[in-house]
């Protein structure tokens, strides 16, 4: 960890950021307490005129949103551990062994990560209907899962190839074997990649929109990206309802972070080659 | 810290070559390209069983006709393609593309290291900064999108009324409907977004550099420029390669910032090769899917292009030896 020699000036530059971050948001919720017609009131208050605060009530009482919400849980929480699952070993084979079809291996990676979802939903569509999946988590999280391969088999593949060769050498002469290597001694050395995997996995599965638009049409079966559609329609404009639940949807993402944030921290490799 | 002489193997000490050809011996070696298949099966059956299916779908739709109703008429050969590359609105399409990457990449890339730097640095209350510079990117983009419309907007937006107040503008500016504010305007909220990821990228890089090795720097009198050109830079490459080649991807590919903020504008003044792709099949005279699905094929082109372009500059596979 750097050390600071003006922990004051450090200290207030970090809040400002904070605070620039935090700004659009901040109205987001203030939006979620005014009535819906307020937020489209010129001129434009900063503070509700009418502070609603039964907004967050209606929008939990409503029966489909528990539905919704545990769509998002289920199918970012499963993204989240097939993609963790599928890209450790592929990423630490070709960060650490040399073998044919190497490069081309992570070059056809990436190229998935190029297709837009919005030019695949019909094949999509088309395909998951042929296995009799839509409608189903399963179908979400593969997908999802998928999609966002690409990062963690990079991210790790660029953390596994900074840990010092030596390291594993070490660890090789102690008769410590191929998987014993990547689960004892290479993991908890990349444990800032992992987190970092892990929080990006999660957050692009809890996002995702399109696909789950496409994919599921049972509105019990939703994800909450696609479920706050209901909110704003041409029909009714429920501002309010649709910045309150914004609002729920982001907590579950910042108990994630603040849960595994702290790992990482750095100078996890200082010690590992004494 | 002991020399890593200390804990080489006795063969690898009289390796002719010295330290890279150590590289290769011991725990990095060569194997089979079975037994590698073995550890990357499971992603290659991921990716397989997900995105092969409906990549070949796009690239057999992009060579189909179908009619306005989007009901399939028969093969096109190469029209589709030679339909785009002649439409009208190609060039600027093409323009904003460059444009809109070109500034959302760059600029992110350059803030993210600053605050990346800034947010390793032990001062109080570290932890809730870093909690508050992740809530762009947990918070869903649509909605975000949809809210940068209304802080935006001149009659009912707080930016205009902040603006106003302040005496910095008489009136109040149409960011999303004056030609000459629209794109810049998309172009803070897209880098806004890609920022949260693209700084944490750069934090789990800065965290993977030993501590030591700054620590024998300052020692040796190295003064924090030159500890940050000389260590930390190169010591980022990969994490700089990650942030570079995969916000140069979701930037192409980003698609409800241009769509929501561009809503009320007619005809493809702002629009990117992605959000034309979709006006192409949907909301256009043409509703052609096949020009769509043309446009999503040589979407995926001009990114690979893109990317293999930056992978031989920087080097890539020196970099992963």
């Amino acid at each position: 960890m750097t050390t600071t020699r003006r922990p004051r000036l450090v200290a207030f530059t970090a809040a400002v950021v904070a605070l620039v971050f935090l700004a659009p948001y901040v109205v987001m919720v203030l939006d979620s307490l005014r009535t819906s017609t307020d937020v489209k009131t010129t001129p434009p208050s900063f503070l509700p005129r009418v502070w609603q605060w039964d907004t967050y009530a209606t929008v939990i009482g409503d029966g489909r949103f528990p539905h919704w919400l545990l769509t998002s849980l289920i199918v970012s929480v499963g993204a989240t551990a097939v993609v963790v699952l599928v890209a450790v070993p592929a990423a630490y084979m070709t960060a650490r062994h040399r073998f044919p079809g190497r490069g081309v291996f992570l070059l056809v990676v990436l190229v998935t990560q190029m297709f837009a979802p919005t030019s695949l939903v019909v094949g999509l569509y088309r395909q998951f209907f042929e296995l009799n999946m839509i409608n189903t988590y399963g179908a979400l999280i593969i997908t999802n899962a998928a999609f966002n391969l690409a990062f963690a088999i990079w991210i790790l593949h660029g953390f596994f190839s900074s840990i010092p060769v030596e390291v594993e050498e070490a660890a090789a002469l102690d008769g410590v074997g191929r998987v014993g290597m990547l689960r004892r001694i290479m993991l908890p050395l990349t444990l800032p990649g992992l987190v970092t995997a892990t929080i990006f996995t999660f957050i692009a599965a809890w996002n995702e929109y399109v696909v789950a638009l496409t994919l599921m049409i049972d509105d019990d079966k939703k994800p909450l990206t696609v479920g706050f559609r209901s909110y704003v329609t041409g029909y009714e404009q429920n501002w309010d309802q649709l910045f309150a639940a914004s609002v729920i949807a982001v907590v579950p993402v910042v108990i994630l972070f603040a849960v595994i944030e702290k790992h990482l921290v750095g100078g996890l490799t200082a010690g590992s080659v004494k | 810290m002991t020399t890593t002489d200390d804990v080489q193997a006795p063969s690898a000490r009289t390796t002719p070559g010295g330290p890279r050809a150590r590289r290769r011996t011991a725990g990095v070696g060569r194997v089979s390209a079975p037994v590698a298949l073995l550890w990357l099966a499971p992603a290659i059956a991921l990716i397989v069983g997900v995105v092969f299916y409906p990549a070949v779908m796009l690239f057999r739709a992009s060579r189909s006709e179908y009619s306005i109703t989007g009901l399939y008429q028969g093969s096109a050969g190469w029209d589709n393609y030679s339909k785009v590359l002649a439409y009208p609105d190609l060039p600027v399409v093409l323009k904003n593309t460059v444009v809109w990457v070109v500034a959302v990449v760059a600029i992110t890339i350059v803030l993210s290291l600053a605050l990346a730097q800034l947010l390793v640095k032990d001062f109080p209350g570290r932890r809730f900064v870093r909690w508050a510079v992740i809530v762009p990117w947990a918070a869903s983009l649509v909605i975000t999108s949809q809210l940068f419309v209304l802080l935006y907007d001149s009659n009912y937006g707080l930016i205009n009324h902040v603006l106003t107040g302040l005496h910095l503008i008489d009136e109040p500016i149409s960011f999303l409907g004056d030609d000459r504010f629209t794109m810049a305007s998309m172009i803070v909220v897209g880098v806004f977004v890609s920022l949260p990821f693209t700084i944490f990228v750069f934090i789990a890089g800065l965290a993977a550099i030993p501590t030591d090795v700054m620590e024998a720097a300052e020692v040796d009198g190295a003064s924090p420029w030159q500890r940050w050109r000389q260590i930390t830079f190169p010591l980022l490459r990969p994490a700089m390669l990650i942030a570079t080649v995969l916000n140069t991807i979701y930037v192409f590919n980003s698609f409800p910032i241009i769509y929501t903020l561009n809503d009320r504008n007619p005809g493809f003044t702002h629009d990117t090769l992605i959000t034309f792709m979709y006006k192409l099949a949907f909301k256009s005279q043409e509703k052609d899917v096949g020009m769509s699905a043309a446009t999503g094929v040589l979407n995926v082109a001009i990114i690979l292009l893109v990317v293999l372009v930056y992978l031989k500059v920087v080097n890539w596979r020196e970099e992963t030896r």
